[in-house]
């Protein structure tokens, strides 16, 4: 009986050296790009590399970015179209939602049907003909332009449709009764008891926005309308060789993300878990 | 009598009236979802899938003519879509498997674990939510010949590391190393979840007959994780297809003589720089059959999956 327990420490305590090992390898990149942008040049491409700065510390890398580069502008476009995109995407799919799961129609399984399909789309083919469609509209270096080609999602429809289902009926007819309105039935029931469904979506647009670069690069060409992944690949071009400052406006993208993330970490691990997309 | 018919006409229409009404209120409540999907997805598919078939087609006025099979014959036979092919490929066959093993060794060893699950979780987590932009970046910087973390790594074991980004044999290598890095979150997360499942009482049961450590994993961990395993891998193969940002933010561009290529960097590359619509529209056909493909055959191996 003894040996057991012996046994089962000692697996106890390879898996958590061999979990600490990963979440090194896991975190260090997190680390050494927040300690570089730091650093000064000089030392940002030193051999050996350093981790932690040597010589000194250096804030005034920050404001040189912004200086060299766009980048409050770019930051506030992608804080707008980022939000937008969350609000908007909530809105289409709570309509989309709600006609697919109470409101009984012709049709109605077969639309669902076809919005489960478009997840099988990926998104990367559509790129050439809808870069012709948003030039036609007029949407080019435009907000609109950079995000309601993704806006209807199938997937997030699909979720929140199984949300509302949860909702008991008797609740909608005992509203109906006292003449509620189905409108207000979505606004004042439906909607409120789904919340935590609505966050998740939210905040997945959200991310999924602020992180995308292929679509944003190509529907832009005006410095004002870019955001952050564009404008951060574009400024590397030109700071080849100055480490420190890549590192700096590299923290700025994943920074706000990061806190995000650690404040609403369940709600997005289970959100993901629960009908992620990408590899 | 005459009447008591109208009376009757009439509710009959306001029945009707309101029925109609209602239908009419659900599409109103669809339409949304269903333009954006209609113009932003359905008329694109459909309108790529006709442009790869043009064998004349004047980009500036959108006008296309004739059809046939032009526009695959030079994508084929381009030799930078045959690296992408290529490149795909040694991915999958090698990125691919090591990131799963990884992922499900880790997600094994995290799910053992009480105090330490939802640290371990989320550090793990963290590359998903963080855009692969940035920290490619980072990585370019981390796989950098001279200055670079890996190679002074390499080096503590009397390893000279090659030119990682500049060579351009090592090209798909230092994607891989990327790849497998920023690919592992989503994995272990899903690995966690489908473990999660799990119904304890499997495992009470297994106990009681006196079933221990390996047997109960081989006889009920790994059979009852097959599905979620299964359908991770092909949210996994798909993905591959359509790499891009990897790319673009080690590389800055398509890699030391393009050998970075992938299928979804072509696809933009023959479009966007290269203004080549229906040579671009067929690569994106190409990519989306192969796509389709794999997506069919995860539906009929699913359902054996889910009969067995």
């Amino acid at each position: 009986m003894k040996s057991l327990k012996q046994k089962k420490r000692i697996v106890d305590i390879i898996s958590l050296i061999i979990l600490t090992i990963g979440a090194v390898i896991m975190i260090f990149p997190f680390t050494w790009m927040f300690f570089t942008a730091f650093k000064d040049t000089p030392e940002s491409v030193h051999t050996p590399p350093t981790w932690f700065p040597h010589n000194g510390w250096h804030p005034e890398n920050f404001p040189k970015v912004f200086e060299m580069a766009p980048f409050g502008r770019y930051f506030i476009n992608t804080v707008i179209v980022s939000v937008l995109h969350a609000v908007l995407t909530l809105l289409i799919s709570i309509f989309a939602a709600y006609a697919l799961s109470l409101l009984k129609f012709h049709g109605s399984s077969a639309v669902l049907m076809f919005f489960i399909a478009t997840m099988m789309v990926p998104g990367e083919i559509l790129i050439i003909q809808n870069y012709v469609t948003v030039a036609k509209i007029g949407w080019m270096d435009t907000y609109m332009g950079i995000i309601v080609p993704s806006l209807a999602s199938g997937m997030y429809i699909y979720m929140l449709r199984e949300t509302f289902m949860q909702v008991p009926i008797a609740l909608h007819k005992a509203a109906k009764m006292d003449g509620c309105s189905d409108w207000r039935y979505l606004w004042r029931v439906l909607v409120p008891t789904s919340t935590s469904t609505l966050s998740t979506i939210g905040l997945l647009s959200f991310i999924g926005q602020w992180n995308s670069y292929l679509w944003p690069l190509m529907v832009t060409n005006h410095e004002e309308m870019r955001v952050l992944t564009l404008g951060l690949i574009r400024f590397n071009a030109g700071a080849s060789t100055r480490i420190n400052l890549q590192m700096a406006a590299s923290l700025l993208v994943v920074l706000p993300i990061i806190v995000l993330f650690l404040i609403f970490r369940k709600k997005i691990i289970e959100g993901v878990a629960s009908g992620g997309i990408k590899g | 009598m005459a009447a008591s018919n109208k009376e009757y006409n009439t509710g009959n229409k306001n029945k009707l009236l309101k029925s109609v009404w209602r239908e009419g209120k659900c599409w109103l409540y669809l339409l949304p979802a269903l333009a954006v999907v209609a113009v932003f997805l359905v008329y694109p598919m459909i309108k790529t899938g006709r442009m790869a078939f043009y064998t004349k087609y004047n980009y500036i006025r959108d006008i296309g003519s004739g059809f046939g099979l032009k526009a695959f014959n030079y994508v084929l036979s381009d030799a930078r879509f045959r690296q992408a092919l290529i490149n795909t490929l040694i991915i999958l066959l090698v990125g691919l498997p090591v990131s799963m093993v990884l992922a499900l060794g880790i997600a094994l060893l995290i799910n053992g674990r009480k105090k330490t699950y939802g640290i371990f979780q989320t550090i793990f987590f963290l590359p998903y939510v963080t855009s692969t932009i940035a920290i490619g970046v980072v990585f370019s910087a981390i796989l950098h010949s001279e200055y670079g973390y890996l190679n002074y790594i390499l080096s503590l074991f009397g390893i000279k590391g090659p030119s990682w980004l500049g060579d351009p044999k090592y090209s798909v290598w230092s994607l891989i190393i990327f790849y497998i890095w920023s690919g592992l979150a989503f994995k272990v997360i899903i690995l966690l979840a489908g473990l999660k499942r799990i119904d304890p009482q499997l495992y009470k049961s297994a106990k009681i007959d006196g079933s221990k450590g390996w047997r109960t994993f081989r006889r009920i961990t790994l059979p009852s994780l097959t599905p979620t395993f299964w359908m991770l891998s092909i949210v996994s193969v798909i993905y591959v297809f359509k790499i891009y940002n990897e790319v673009v933010a080690l590389f800055g561009g398509s890699g030391p003589a393009e050998k970075a290529m992938t299928l979804t960097y072509y696809v933009y590359d023959m479009f966007y720089s290269r203004n080549q619509v229906n040579y671009a529209a067929a690569a994106a056909v190409i990519q989306f059959a192969l796509i389709l493909v794999v997506t069919i055959i995860q539906k009929v191996v699913t359902k054996r999956l889910t009969y067995y």
